[in-house]
């Protein structure tokens, strides 16, 4: 096999990536349209004043607030139940342990849309009145498999040596937890934790379920795609929202760095 | 152990439990995430699914709370028949796209990238990947509006006779790439397809580099190599993907209302039919399909390896 890539595959991978990019390129350009009804091509004109603008819309840093919160639980939760699902996963081979997995893989496997449809109704025969706990609820729901991937891919690259050895020295299982276990987990599970954010902090066909009249940072976008407000606002909450993605991406990629290929492998 | 450490309380003797009955802490650290899934998600989900035995009565429009196959029949009228061969259509072409389409990008960024490229590639795969849904849905309105970029581009390029002919086709065709199958489909293939290149480059980075130089030894073409050594092995990976690509497209709801023909959706379907439309009971009936074909889907899934390039 040669080592060096021959161009179609080049020219093949580059275009891909650019088909990927452009759209969002493109967003970022009619942030600074002059033209606020219309999206004629090229832009009339470029301006910074929808930024101001952003700035003193009180709707749309009531919904970021909501957002990050709503985010902030949904990863805690994910990350501790995650972590104990991803424990059991690797330590033993048992019944129903490939039921187990199906059963994680099911809230992204099956459409937004029915863990959305099936949770209102289950809030609303359970007489629990939307909050952002119900929206919580859900998001945590579709969060756990991915911080269970992040964790038992590490787990399975760490030896079984180092937990015996802790148990020899002495250690009890709580122990060989917080001294051996979480310290070798704790890079896995943080970039585990910023994907699990990022997902919920952008979700929005369950939310739009689960949230009753609430308005998270994605329901607002909608909201503002069906019916237009100031557009080129919603420009500049969409590069916003891209940039304050992209950090945690890039840390989660450091973090997990150096073999672990499936990190981040499955949303 | 006690014989010859001293046991020092509670997590000692839990510690020397687990040791003596592993079964019981695999059973302690299933409980709660299991007991999570099981009651709030298949326990509502069930609950949806049990709808679907009710109808609807023609005349009060009012749930009728009595078990009935005919709503889960009524599947079976042609009108919404074709919702379903439609959904199912699409999903299939956008799984299919996004494998051909992933495929050079994830060979790349598996094989050949290094150091910083890696890097590159990896990032710019993610970032489309986590950046908004919504975001990118409203790139591509304004990319395929009548008024938008790629007429314009047509009309820079002197292709807009390519473009007119592309949209007069029959069926995928429509008055302007937004209102087209065309458009929808390029949409979805777009929203979707980092979740076709990231387990793909997993399974590709796994395909060891002796493998395919035995293949090249025995005398077999690049193209050989390709078809019988990488493509088999890259199946899970691949498998594993269109798991999500083929998954999202089956239920998505937005991008059908917002780029399209107003030709409705399972998503739609089901949006419609309990928000508006109140009929909660064939909501449900058509929350079933997806389910089936998921299932179905994952059960092939597993026996292809694909659960373990997730």
């Amino acid at each position: 096999m040669r080592s060096e890539a021959s161009f179609p595959l080049k020219a093949a991978a580059a275009l891909g990536l650019l088909f990927l990019h452009l759209p969002i390129a493109i967003i970022f350009l009619y942030a600074f349209t002059t033209e606020e009804r219309s999206y004629v091509f090229p832009p009339p004109g470029l301006t910074l004043k929808w930024f101001a603008v952003a700035w003193e819309r009180p709707d749309i840093w009531q919904a970021l607030g909501l957002s990050l919160q709503v985010a902030a639980w949904a990863t805690l939760l994910a990350l501790i139940l995650g972590t104990l699902v991803a424990g059991a996963m690797t330590r033993a081979r048992f019944f129903g342990r490939d039921q187990v997995t199906l059963l994680i893989l099911l809230p992204i496997a099956l459409p937004g849309i029915l863990t959305g449809l099936a949770m209102r109704q289950a809030f609303g025969v359970a007489g629990i009145p939307f909050s952002t706990w119900t929206i919580v609820l859900g998001h945590a729901t579709f969060c756990i498999v991915i911080v269970h991937n992040n964790a038992v891919a590490r787990m399975r690259r760490l030896s079984g040596a180092i937990l015996e050895a802790s148990a020899d020295l002495g250690a009890n299982s709580f122990q060989t937890f917080r001294h051996i276990l979480l310290p070798n987990l704790g890079s896995a599970l943080l970039a585990g934790g910023m994907l699990a954010f990022a997902l919920s902090f952008d979700e929005v066909i369950v939310t739009t379920f689960t949230a009753g009249a609430q308005s998270t940072i994605p329901i607002w976008m909608l909201e503002e795609l069906i019916r237009p407000h100031q557009r080129p606002v919603t420009n500049v909450v969409a590069m916003v929202v891209f940039a304050a993605t992209f950090l945690p991406i890039l840390a989660a990629y450091y973090l997990t760095r150096g073999g672990s290929e499936t990190a981040g492998g499955g949303k | 152990m006690t014989a010859i450490l001293p046991v020092r309380g509670l997590a000692d003797r839990l510690t020397a439990l687990f040791w003596r009955h592993p079964r019981f802490l695999t059973a302690l650290l299933l409980a709660p995430p299991l007991f999570w899934l099981v009651a709030v998600y298949i326990g509502s989900l069930a609950a949806l699914l049990w709808q679907g035995f009710y109808s609807v009565d023609d005349f009060s429009g009012l749930v009728v709370e009595e078990f009935t196959l005919s709503t889960y029949a009524s599947l079976f009228k042609p009108a919404n028949l074709s919702i379903l061969w439609r959904t199912v259509s699409m999903a299939g072409a956008v799984t299919i796209a996004s494998a051909v389409l992933a495929f050079p990008i994830a060979w790349y960024a598996a094989r050949h990238a290094k150091g910083r490229w890696k890097a590159v590639f990896y990032l710019g795969v993610m970032l489309p990947l986590w950046s908004s849904y919504l975001v990118k849905v409203y790139a591509w309105k304004l990319i395929l509006a009548k008024e938008g970029i790629l007429s314009w581009a047509a009309e820079a390029s002197h292709t807009t006779p390519v473009l007119e002919a592309v949209l007069s086709l029959p069926v995928i065709g429509g008055p302007s790439l937004s209102t087209s199958y065309l458009g929808m489909f390029l949409v979805f293939t777009y929203v979707w397809l980092p979740y076709m290149i990231l387990p793909l480059q997993a399974a590709l980075e796994r395909v060891p580099q002796s493998l395919l130089e035995a293949s090249s030894d025995l005398g077999a073409t690049g193209r050989q190599t390709l078809w019988r050594v990488i493509l088999p092995l890259a199946m899970p990976g691949m498998v594993a993907g269109s798991i999500f690509t083929f998954s999202l497209t089956l239920g998505d709801y937005i991008i059908p209302q917002i780029i399209g023909n107003s030709a409705s959706f399972i998503g739609m379907a089901v949006y419609q039919l309990q928000g508006t439309a109140g009929n909660l009971p064939l909501a449900a009936a058509f929350s079933v399909v997806p389910i089936l074909i998921m299932l179905v889907y994952l059960g092939i899934a597993r026996r292809l390896g694909a659960f373990d390039a997730l």
